[in-house]
């Protein structure tokens, strides 16, 4: 055996060659750079789709008609393209489902901080997780054909109490109403009280973050005065974390307006305007899945009206986003 | 309230405002904490209920037939066949797209990327993205992927819609698993004389793959439970046929239940509840290996 000398060494084996790395780094910079800039297309993409279509159906229908019509007929022969209808649609299920999530998340994101202990904080965690895993096709199905049914029941078997209430309220002036509402098999309320639930894991996961990241000196500081421990909760740790609160809240109610199938399966399709929670109404998300399911021609006016539709929804959306944006820049407070 | 005038001998001081009244306060608390549990329970409670109906309505109807038969208009001969087969098409474009993609602008971001101007433009973007209704990106597959490049309601459509509905998921998640990597692997590499790409290809990467993957499979089961965006391509909810090509018409788990949901008999609700039970599982699967994975990787490290 040989042992090799160090003075015969093949030096090209040690020659770093430097400028192929360097070539083969520009080129693969350059592509994960041209990946990166895919969210810079992505969202120029939506926004020339968008506008495109809007602007040609804007040159049929008049802005003004879009926004002051009241009905919303765009399939029919006599067309009327009343946005407003599927807004207002939106706007209840929207509210139904804040004053759902609003309580519900807000007080399990306090009692995953501040009540439960690291174990039970650990076992909570992945359910809410698995709350928010669940397809938005399911909650459609629950909806439908589980809570509006559970709903209809409950009614019924609260009509005798409700009619003595009823009559109650007609003995008193200046109210009359006729007779208790029906519930529908397709209705915003049970639609809304699903989404609800839907966003309330985002609530309570974004809301726990900003209450668990409040300093903890600040409530030894509380304690320390002598509150106890909820009004160290509501008027300590509460407002100190109320942007990331706020922020959380505004971002669930961006996702309920632009959520789809379950407003679709559980709230009908039947644009009308009014904020009656018992009666099928049509949300501009099942607008556009009614449209897109039958054949829109391109070119249609119900093709341009879909993205019209669409426009709205964006529009509604970036604000609220931008919004929540804002106020945590604005409204956080700082420590350290 | 003027702070200075404070002459406690000249009113007579209200001894009630400084009385503790604990016994109210407590009350208080304990009504609060009631609160709270309640709050949790509900939610876990709501979980249960709807994991139970589901179970219930849709376990007599699952069995192998199901699995192993076309849609059909007589209920008891429906199936999913098509719809899975779907399923897997339209996700192994997606990841066949958006993992390089994803992946490659993570790194760019974390890795590559100076401060400038269009840094920041990417990750405004990204941000943003992240809160754009998925219904919408439907609309922007509809007008480009279906009309535009002529892909049609195919296979090709869906997916390259859904890769750009997670892409910003993965992005995200990727520059978290690469920041995870010690900043000592890189300084070593570099005073080995190593370009910035080689130290990235064969030292970071590896050690920051578990996590990417597991922000891949998390973004991935998003995706296959995704209906409205497809819905906006117009993907057909009838399909007695698999896919045979990248072209080809196709529908998915989700919108197949979606169908059954929408049909007035019981029948098919039944169905629908059955297919929930698989899509479930699906994604129950792909979320017990993320979770390994990274339990895997923390303990490697």
């Amino acid at each position: 055996m040989t042992v090799q000398s160090p003075s015969t060494p093949s030096q090209s084996l040690w020659r770093p060659n430097r400028d192929r790395s360097r070539l083969i780094q520009t080129i693969v910079k350059c592509i994960c750079g041209a990946f990166a800039a895919v969210s810079i297309i992505t969202t120029l993409g939506i926004v020339a789709t968008l506008l495109f279509e809007t602007i040609t159906f804007l040159q049929e229908i008049p802005l003004w008609q879009f926004l002051t019509d009241r009905k919303w007929t765009p399939l029919f022969a006599s067309k009327e393209f009343g946005i407003f209808v599927l807004v207002s649609a939106t706007v209840m299920i929207s509210i139904i489902s804040i004053l759902v999530a609003m309580p519900l998340g807000l007080l399990a994101a306090i009692c995953l901080s501040e009540y439960a202990s690291p174990r039970m904080r650990k076992i909570l965690k992945p359910v809410l997780e698995v709350l928010a895993g669940v397809p938005t096709v399911v909650y459609g199905y629950f909806a439908l054909l589980t809570v509006t049914p559970s709903l209809q029941a409950l009614l019924e078997f609260l009509t005798p109490l409700l009619n003595v209430f009823l009559a109650v309220l007609n003995a008193l002036p200046f109210i009359a109403i006729e007779s208790l509402p029906e519930l529908k098999g397709f209705n915003s309320l049970s639609a809304g009280l699903v989404l609800g639930v839907m966003i309330t894991p985002l609530v309570a996961s974004l809301s726990e973050d900003a209450i668990y990241s409040v300093p903890q000196r600040l409530r030894d500081g509380a304690y320390a005065l002598g509150t106890t421990k909820r009004e160290t909760i509501t008027s300590v740790v509460l407002p100190a974390a109320l942007s990331g609160i706020v922020s959380s809240l505004i971002l669930a109610i961006s996702r309920a307006v632009g959520e789809t199938m379950i407003v679709t399966l559980a709230a009908g399709a039947n644009p009308t305007l009014g904020l009656n929670p018992f009666v099928p109404v049509m949300t501009m998300t099942a607008f556009i899945v009614q449209v897109t399911k039958g054949d829109a021609v391109h070119g249609s006016i119900a093709y341009q009206t879909l993205f019209a539709v669409g426009t709205t929804l964006f529009l509604i959306t970036l604000a609220l986003n931008i919004f929540s944006f804002w106020f945590v820049r604005r409204f956080r407070e700082k420590y350290d | 309230m003027n702070i200075n005038d404070t002459s406690p001998s000249d009113r007579p001081i209200n001894i009630e405002l400084f009385k503790p009244n604990l016994a109210k306060r407590y009350n208080l608390d304990r009504i609060f904490a009631f609160l709270a549990w309640g709050a949790t329970t509900i939610a876990v409670a709501i979980l249960a209920w709807l994991l139970f109906t589901i179970l219930v309505d849709g376990i007599g109807t699952l069995n192998w037939n199901f699995i192993d038969s076309f849609a059909s208009r007589k209920a008891e001969r429906a199936g999913i066949k098509a719809a899975l087969a779907g399923t897997l098409w339209v996700m192994g474009v997606v990841a066949v797209f958006s993992f390089p993609i994803g992946v490659g602008a993570g790194i760019f971001l974390e890795e590559f990327s100076e401060d400038n101007w269009f840094t920041r433009l990417v990750e405004i973007n990204i941000s943003n993205l992240a809160g754009v209704p998925s219904i919408i990106y439907g609309l922007l597959g509809l007008a480009a992927f279906v009309r535009l490049f002529g892909f049609g309601r195919s296979v090709l459509a869906g997916g390259l819609t859904l890769v750009l509905l997670i892409l910003p998921v993965i992005i995200v998640s990727t520059r978290e698993a690469l920041r995870t990597v010690p900043d000592g692997i890189r300084a070593a590499g570099f005073a080995l004389g190593a370009t910035r790409w080689q130290v990235i290809w064969h030292h970071i990467l590896p050690a920051a793959m578990p996590g990417i993957l597991t922000g891949m499979i998390l973004s991935l089961s998003r995706a296959i439970g995704e209906t409205a965006p497809l819905l906006a391509i117009g993907a057909a909810s009838f399909i007695a046929f698999k896919p045979n090509s990248v072209l080809s018409d196709f529908t998915v788990l989700p919108i197949q239940i979606y169908d059954w949901v929408g049909r007035p008999k019981k029948e098919f609700h039944d169905l629908a509840a059955s297919g929930i039970i698989v899509l479930m599982s699906v994604l129950l699967l792909m979320n017990a290996g993320a979770i390994y994975l990274r339990n895997r990787f923390q303990q490697n490290r």
